[in-house]
């Protein structure tokens, strides 16, 4: 059968495709987008009608999968590893009800942090909810386990999850497709008592979760994608997990794996595989993506075998992403470097766009801001906070979704004036609103910039569903219509925008400022796809 | 038979069309692919680059290890020096000359040049200025697959398919242009 190119992400996408979805809910984010990407362009999707909208953040997203599922038909919910922080309410009580049709919930994590703020691990999220996790090695994996994730979530009556990491979601390789399987028909559960969570039916359901663990390990004993291999020399054993399997691997090309080793891709940890490998040898390698999730299992807090090795002896970094170099080192094999890098060498940050609009938003804000002071803008998650470089220097904070406004609104509690938030048209939608109600309700006096380029900028011009709503959103909630500016940011109109915030940052209660200029990348597509077609 | 190479350049500047092209021609073999790309924050401008891996056997890992790539194919001549630490002791580095300044500290033109003069083997080429005098400036990054076509262990004729194939839907005016762009970075190499 010949070969698909897919991204490990797109793997995911085709694979749930192919095993019955009837929906995927997400809210872009850097690296799980493409997953839903891959969904909304594909022809099959269309003919099946799988719903493949964008939602307005990992939350609805969750809960709008939980819903699908509990009518019996199989949901996907895909976000970034900080998005699961955000669905986490909806995502822990999940467990606790259960699923009907199948529920998968793919986390894509960022060790390294190539474009987020921080590396969280989502396998502990899994433990955490006591739902079986999967972790592909590599694009087949991904695309088997999303085909048949959904049977084992309808098996078990849980949801489960998928975690990849960057290398692997940002990864092509040639990916053998299976079957079609059809969508569900649409089908409630008659348990009455089955998805409402009263205290006196959470205790069963949870009683009832309990009793599923020792299935969930049986099932990562006996599953596929954890084997063991044996290996004549046990002075050391090694533990991989995920794509990490793939650079221990790297390190025995043409010849075989001389020590034992565990690839494991499924959780929970299958204990009687872990015993084998740590009876067997005299001391074990354990090397995963992220997190010391596998290896602070296996040691135990105290340490006491002291044999345990991998990021927690230093062995391996405690941080960032592995290589096959920082495994060969782990290994004591010899490693090979070609020349340095010259003394000439630079970085090379990213940069706001050429024609960026936030550009123009934050010199205008820079001049009006030049007689207070630094430290006192509040940013927000998105191409903006790229503001925090030179030559703009234009922010103090920046810390998770929709946090600007209300940072801002403590600052101002704690006397810090003017407080000002910039946060972006998509961030806002997310999860700014409701920060924007706790200031409207105390009438505490800050500034909210909300940039609104029309989309959702960073992850790459996604529709945003602020989209000609902010004005109206701000109403709504409360702002006083006067104190809802609107302008262009623009070269030209600089000294007028830096007038009106000025005047709004006198101003002792809420302000809106929108500056409103389409992003320069998502009108440069719309331009060339224009001249495309005369 | 296994060939790695590093794509490098500066986030937008396309160095993953180059990538398809090869894995076009590659996947058509029968080969096996792996390619890391670089996606989110640093496509702003950023460093980019990509891990592109073919063998005919299994590739285990997504990313080369270092000092095993067979070539560093770079859009941009001081990102090309970026990843010098992957570069076999035998590899090859084909880069554009042209500079990409978007930063305020770029170092000096002589002293890059310096740097680019000690690599043994290398092959630097003005892609911007032959793709510019063939009619389509936006080609750049044909001409420097052309300029690495000699180091790529696949046959040049199946490269020149895989450019039809992908290009074909766009017309027979961009597909021929790119081909020029192809043909004159090759010749380019091969002349040197």
């Amino acid at each position: 059968m010949s070969k698909t190119l897919l991204l490990g992400v797109e793997a995911i996408a085709q694979g749930a495709l192919d095993g019955g979805l009837s929906g995927v809910y997400a809210y872009p984010g850097t690296p799980s987008t493409e997953i839903t990407e891959f969904i909304q362009q594909s022809k099959q999707a269309v003919e099946g009608n799988v719903h493949r909208i964008w939602a307005g953040n990992e939350k609805t997203a969750m809960e709008s999968a939980i819903g699908m599922s509990y009518a019996g038909k199989r949901a996907m919910v895909c976000m970034k590893h900080v998005g699961l922080n955000v669905a986490a309410d909806p995502f822990m009580n999940s467990s606790i009800t259960g699923a009907h049709g199948g529920l998968v919930v793919v986390v894509a994590d960022d060790p390294s942090m190539h474009s987020s703020q921080d590396e969280q691990d989502s396998r502990y999220y899994a433990k955490f909810a006591l739902i079986p996790a999967f972790e592909p090695s590599n694009q087949q994996e991904a695309y088997d386990m999303a085909y048949s994730a959904f049977e084992f979530s309808e098996k078990y009556k849980t949801p489960v999850l998928i975690r990849v990491t960057t290398r692997l979601a940002h990864s092509r390789a040639g990916v053998e497709r299976k079957p079609i399987k059809p969508q569900n028909a649409l089908n409630p559960n008659t348990d009455p008592k089955k998805f409402i969570l009263l205290p006196a039916n959470a205790r069963n359901h949870y009683r009832s979760l309990l009793a599923k663990q020792k299935d969930f390990e049986n099932e990562a004993f006996n599953s596929k994608y954890n084997k063991y291999v044996d290996g004549e020399d046990k002075k050391v054993g090694i533990i991989a997990s995920g794509i990490a399997y793939n650079y221990v691997m790297e390190n025995y090309v043409g010849t075989k794996c001389p020590h034992p080793i565990l690839k494991i891709s499924q959780y929970p940890l299958p204990s009687e595989h872990i015993a084998k490998i740590v009876d067997e040898c005299d001391s074990v390698l354990v090397v995963e993506e992220g997190y010391p999730f596998i290896e602070e299992q296996v040691r135990g807090i105290l340490n006491r075998t002291g044999n345990i090795r991998g990021r927690m002896d230093g062995a391996l970094p405690r941080d960032g992403e592995l290589n096959p170099n920082l495994v060969a080192k782990a290994l004591g094999l010899k490693e090979q470097i070609g020349s340095p890098v010259p003394s000439i060498m630079v970085p090379r940050p990213p940069a706001l766009c050429n024609g960026c609009p936030h550009i123009d938003s934050y010199l205008a804000l820079n001049q009006a801001m030049e007689k207070y002071g630094p430290g006192k803008v509040f940013a927000d998650i998105g191409c903006y906070t790229l503001g925090a470089l030179p030559p703009y220097n234009a922010i103090y904070s920046t810390v998770d979704m929709g946090a600007s406004i209300t940072m801002a609104k403590g600052a101002a509690d704690a006397g810090l004036l003017p407080a000002v938030a910039v946060i972006g048209d998509s961030t806002f939608t997310h999860s700014g609103m409701t920060s924007l109600l706790d200031a409207i309700y105390e009438h505490t006096p800050i500034t909210v910039l909300i940039l609104d380029n029309s989309t959702t900028g960073m992850t790459g011009g996604q529709d945003s569903h602020a989209l000609g709503v902010l004005g109206n959103i701000c109403k709504g909630l409360g702002v006083e219509e006067e104190h809802i500016r609107i302008i262009k940011p623009l070269k030209a109109n600089q000294d007028e925008n830096a007038r009106i915030i000025a005047e709004e940052l006198e101003y002792q209660g809420v302000s809106v400022i929108i500056p409103t200029r389409e992003c320069i990348q998502t009108l440069n597509r719309r331009m060339k796809a224009k001249a495309a077609k005369k | 038979m296994k060939i790695d190479i590093i794509l490098a350049g500066v986030g937008g500047q396309g160095i993953l069309s180059i990538a398809n092209i090869v894995g076009y021609a590659a996947i058509k073999k029968g080969l096996y692919m792996k390619q890391a790309e670089v996606h989110g924050m640093s496509q702003r401008g950023g460093d980019v680059q990509s891990h592109f891996r073919l063998a005919d056997y299994e590739i285990a890992s997504d990313l080369i290890p270092m000092g095993q790539a067979d070539l560093i194919i770079s859009v941009e001549p001081l990102e090309s020096l970026r990843y010098l630490p992957w570069l076999s002791p035998e590899g090859w580095l084909i880069t554009n000359d042209q500079r990409f300044v978007n930063i305020p500290n770029y170092p000096d033109e002589a002293l890059l040049k310096a740097e680019l003069d000690k690599l043994p083997r290398k092959v630097v080429i003005n892609a911007d200025q032959i793709a510019k005098d063939l009619g389509s400036a936006r080609s750049a990054n044909m001409v420097i697959l052309g300029a690495a076509s000699p180091f790529l262990k696949i046959d040049f004729e199946s490269i020149e398919n895989a450019v039809r194939d992908v290009f074909g839907r766009k017309g027979e005016d961009v597909v021929n242009v790119n081909l020029a762009c192809l043909r004159a970075g090759r010749e380019y190499s091969e002349k040197r």
